[in-house]
């Protein structure tokens, strides 16, 4: 792999800016909100279509990112006391609703339906006065870990155009690992924002459950969904959960604890005397040679710089995929039962019926509207929460949940962070898995877990898989309630991997223009 | 046998009421839903008022738009228990929500959140008084939680029914709003009066509910609504304990008292009918008709229907803190059966005036007028009297007529000074009935007043003793009870505005001054 040009002209130094710097330059007025703006709507129109395009993006609301950007930069030359991110350009994952965009979770069913109200994390996104980019690609209803079950095509990995980019948020790391922005929100139910930071080699938190609130974020497993922060780098990262997440009376879930100090956390780069628990179950066999190999030099770096590895046992973790695909699948079933062409969205009108009953109309949209795994997962769902089955399926799942929880305080009593590479392998090529849906969740072992939990959880980049120059991801798990230990830990490791580098690893993924994606 | 018509082309065969009870025995299970009187919808802020433009009190958690997560309303859980606490239930030490699945177009997420194995309240109970005082517990089974869902209007077609309409129309206004869901257990025991114990047990539960203020209670408008679970077994099998309940149907939406008891009564003689020609009960929902007092099929009830209930992950569990609930029972008042016999202990009636005055409704304003300075015997006499008889000839309910119990306290005040005769305090009530003003004031613009004056009254006296000498004659030669008839001459001189006690010791004086009153 060879390292990557030098950025040539100024728009394109401005997408190679951190979050961070962009927000330095902005509140120093060195440039502007637009022109920030403007560098990754260019960035965007310049990469993102084409057949071969990225295609991170299913939106681009350009004229409103250059009004909110506009209005930052006469806010801040009349003097206002603005948000550290004001004019910082953020992407948002199209599970969210935006207000007056459009929002369709990557599925037909959802097509043409303009939400009438923002998200929360939405909301806290434009009042922190952030231009709002566009939506990105996601697998339908956050089903997949490709991307490739999004309704809307795939999005391909900007380190290599013929894979995947991991999902079901894929859109969001990819945006970010192809500079079309500097931020993006993610949610993740069972790895859909930490397996797309790996394979693209940036970096995802998923937060303590309840830590951001899910009002407006589509449900796909209520009990398992956790909105989350995607950036390229850790401090980068910290500053727009920072932004995200805290207490919303409108989320009965949502914590009412304060926000613990990640921005604090990832500055803070010294691990000494820290103990760091290395995960048995997830962090042996079944891993790539790769994987194996980048995540054993990170945790050796890390006891370089002081900290102590901690051999820990999860023992239930075998079964978490198992559980998994039971809660997720049931309460999915439910979640989407809303979906009828009744109020909003798609209508199909069946073939062949003179005149259809409302229960003729929902068949036939929902048969229309949907894609297969997501109707895989509808039918397994409904099959585990019918009568006769329910203890044997949800009933158990929820049991194994329980176990899961007491392996983690276990653990948690020994250790002060968990690790494990984030997914097994690199990313594979668009189509390798998509006839295979078992293979493709296997990929989710390591990152399920935490969801089932309820545990914060982060992906970092750990370097490159010398079999195929992919990216490799480093995963950090906190006890709930302790995200700050993630950005800690990961900045401190961040910093580590750099020195050793020479530099961020994205400047070593191959650089695509207009010429490249055209092809 | 007769039978009935049930749509077009099916006829139901009835069994005659007395034979049908002779040979079964019914079994009931009463569902009644309730909607609480909460300012804001269960899960979200929207208003809950009721008659609104069509989707006008609706937000996107009420209409199940994606993303919208639902908050519970403590106000309604409030609701909830205190019902509960009512009912003589157990409140159950952690709320929580499941969610009940199944499509249909005006549920907003094609799921209904609602209870399943963890209702709020449940194992209570209701004592329930019938007409001649005869008191049947009603044990409850559960009362839980749920949302309402919102309202299909079907245009077109003739049956109002979602068949055969051109088009059909959803209003969310109701989608949302806190319902309590109260199911009795299998009421057994009533025999022949199981009619009027369905119809005494919702009438005692909306009484109860009014009294606790938690919700309108107005089954016309849907605020209370009942659904009739209905099953016979046969009476020739000694051991009622080992012969298993019969197949049931369950009659929906019957709102009101009267057509509780007729559908009951109906259900009674259908089924009755079908068992006695060895046909087999379908389980199935049915649908009541006020008008002609039947009911007729509705959808098939399959005991593979299946709401893959599960708990709402989108809530999370909510403690009921002891001291919570114990502050909560404090607010409970006093259960109608025991204040009933309470009242009768204090005011000393009979179980028969008390029962005459709760069929008359008149309970609560005898005793606000009691309240309100009247003797008991008094406050009955008004109540359960003229002013029923007020009432009635109105066509109003007793607590619709224009007056207060303050007005019936100054009339009676005014029959005890003397200063009204029972016939003049008729007069005055008429016109306190006309809203000409209160006792008093009519009084006074009518002129009535009893009159005392010796000289006014001797007069009077004077010319009935002249215009009836053989009554006189009786008088002086002994008969004294004749002085009645003499007062009754002066009464009607006086046109019965004169003071009776004063027409009779002026006679006598005239006549008989020589022997003591006491003698008549
Ligand atoms: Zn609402």
């Amino acid at each position: 792999m060879s390292s990557a040009t030098p950025p040539a002209d100024d728009s394109r130094s401005l997408t190679r800016r951190t979050a961070a710097e962009l927000a330095q330059m902005l509140r120093t007025r060195q440039v502007s909100s637009v022109e920030v703006v403007q560098a990754h709507l260019d960035r965007i129109h310049g990469t993102d279509p084409g057949e071969r395009g990225v295609h991170a993006f299913l939106h681009v609301s350009a004229d409103s990112a250059l009004a909110t950007a506009a209005a930052v930069d006469r806010a801040r030359a009349a003097g206002e006391q603005l948000h550290p991110l004001a004019g910082v350009p953020v992407a948002v994952k199209d599970v969210m609703t935006t207000r007056g965009m459009p929002t369709t979770c990557g599925s037909r069913i959802l097509d043409g339906w303009i939400p009438p109200y923002d998200a929360t994390v939405v909301r806290n996104l434009r009042d922190a006065r952030m231009p709002i980019l566009g939506k990105t690609n996601m697998d339908e209803f956050a089903m997949g870990s490709s991307t490739e079950h999004s309704a809307f095509g795939p999005t391909r990995n900007p380190w290599d155009l013929d894979r995947i980019p991991g999902g079901s948020g894929g859109g969001s790391a990819a945006a970010l690992a192809a500079f079309q922005a500097p931020l993006a929100t993610g949610s993740d139910t069972g790895g859909s924002i930490r397996q797309p930071a790996a394979v693209t080699g940036t970096v995802g938190v998923k937060p303590t459950y309840g830590g951001v609130s899910r009002y407006g974020l589509v449900a796909l497993a209520s009990s398992l969904d956790q909105a989350g922060p995607c950036g390229r780098t850790v401090l980068d990262t910290a500053l727009l959960h920072e932004v995200m997440a805290g207490h919303d009376p409108l989320d009965s879930t949502s914590l009412t604890d304060d926000v613990p100090d990640v921005v604090g956390a990832a500055r803070n780069r010294d691990v000494a005397g820290l103990r760091i628990g290395v995960i048995r179950e997830l962090s042996g066999d079944g891993c790539q040679p790769g994987v194996r190999a980048r995540f054993d030099e990170a945790t050796a770096l890390l006891v370089e710089a002081g900290a102590t590895l901690v051999d820990v046992e999860c023992p239930s973790f075998t079964a978490a995929l198992a559980a998994y695909y039971l809660i997720l699948p049931s309460e999915a079933s439910s979640n989407l039962a809303k979906f009828d062409a009744m109020r909003y969205g798609l209508r199909v009108r069946p073939e062949k019926v003179v005149d259809p009953t409302a229960e003729q109309v929902m068949a036939a949209t929902r048969a229309a509207g949907f894609g297969d795994e997501v109707k895989r997962r509808i039918i397994l769902g409904t099959y585990a929460l019918s009568s006769g089955y329910y203890d044997a399926y949800y009933g158990s799942a929820q049991k194994v949940r329980t176990l899961i929880q007491r392996d983690f305080a276990r653990a948690f009593e020994n250790a002060d962070v968990l690790v494990s590479p984030t997914a097994p392998t690199t990313a594979f090529r668009l189509g390798e898995k998509l006839e295979d849906p078992l293979a493709m969740y296997l990929n989710d072992v390591a990152t399920i877990p935490a969801n089932l939990a309820g545990v914060p959880a982060m992906s970092i980049p750990a370097g490159i898989a010398d079999e195929d120059d992919l990216p490799v991801g480093f995963q950090i798990l906190a006890p709930a309630r302790a995200d700050d230990r993630l950005y800690h830990v990961g900045a401190a490791l961040e910093t580590l991997l750099e020195v050793r580098r020479g530099g961020p690893l994205l400047d070593r993924a191959p650089e695509i223009s207009s010429a490249s994606v055209a092809r | 046998m007769t039978t009935t018509a049930n749509g077009p082309g099916t006829l139901d065969e009835v069994l005659d009421y007395d034979t049908a009870t002779a040979a079964f025995d019914p079994v009931m299970g009463l569902e009644v839903h309730v909607e609480l009187n909460t300012v804001t919808k269960m899960f979200c802020g929207c208003p809950t008022e009721f008659g609104a433009e069509p989707n006008t009190q609706v937000c996107p958690v009420c209409l199940g738009l994606p993303g919208a997560l639902p908050v519970l309303n403590r106000a309604g859980l409030e609701s909830a228990v205190r019902i509960g606490l009512a009912l003589n239930c157990r409140i159950a030490p952690l709320c929580r929500f499941a969610r009940k699945n199944y499509f249909y177009p005006d549920m907003p997420k094609n799921f209904q959140t609602s209870q399943y194995d963890e209702p709020i309240a449940h194992d209570g109970w209701l004592d329930v008084e019938l007409s001649d005082g005869e008191v049947y517990r009603v044990a409850i089974e559960r009362a839980h939680m749920e949302e309402d869902t919102g309202k299909s209007l079907h245009v077109g077609g003739s049956t109002g029914r979602i068949h055969g309409a051109d088009y059909s129309l959803v209003d969310y206004n109701r989608a949302g709003i806190p319902l309590i869901e109260i199911v009795t257990k299998p009421l057994t025991g009533a025999g022949e009066r199981a009619p009027e114990v369905a119809k005494a047990y919702v009438s005692s539960l909306r009484d109860l509910l009014k009294g606790l203020g938690v919700s309108d209670v107005k089954m016309e408008q849907g605020s209370l609504r009942c659904d009739v679970n209905l099953s016979l077994r046969s009476r020739q099998d000694d051991d009622q304990m080992s012969v298993p309940l019969g197949t049931r149907s369950e009659t929906k939406n019957v709102n009101s008292l009267r057509s509780i008891e007729r559908a009951v009564r109906y259900e009674i003689k259908r089924h009755a009918a079908r068992l006695r020609t060895g046909q087999k009960i379908v389980q199935e929902t049915r649908h009541w008709h006020e008008d002609t007092g039947i009911t007729t099929s509705g959808r098939e009830k399959s005991d593979a229907e299946d709401y893959r209930y599960f708990p709402e992950p989108d809530l999370v569990p909510m403690q009921s803190d002891p001291e919570w609930v114990d502050s909560l029972r404090a607010t409970i008042p006093e259960p109608p059966a025991e204040r009933r016999r309470r009242l009768r202990a204090e005011w000393g009636f009979s179980e028969a005036e008390l029962r005459d005055l709760i069929n008359a409704g008149a309970v609560d304003l005898v005793a606000a007028t009691i309240e309100a300075g009247a003797t008991p015997a008094a406050a009955r006499k008004w109540w359960s009297g003229e002013l029923a008889r007020q009432a009635k000839a109105r066509g109003v309910d007793l607590c619709d007529l224009p007056i207060t119990c303050e007005q019936v306290v100054e009339l009676q005040g005014m029959v005890d000074a003397g200063r009204l005769t029972d016939t003049l305090a008729r007069q005055v009530l008429d016109g306190v009935l006309a809203e000409e003003g209160g006792p008093e004031k009519v009084a006074a613009a009518r002129g009535l007043s009893v009159v005392s004056d010796d000289s006014a009254l001797g007069a009077a006296v004077d010319r009935a003793i002249e215009a009836n000498p053989a009554v006189v004659k009786k008088i002086l030669s002994g008969k004294t009870a004749a002085t009645g008839a003499l007062i009754g001459a002066v009464m009607r001189d006086m046109r019965g505005k004169a003071d009776a006690a004063r027409v009779k010791d002026l006679v006598l004086k005239r006549l008989v001054p020589q022997e003591g009153e006491t003698d008549l």
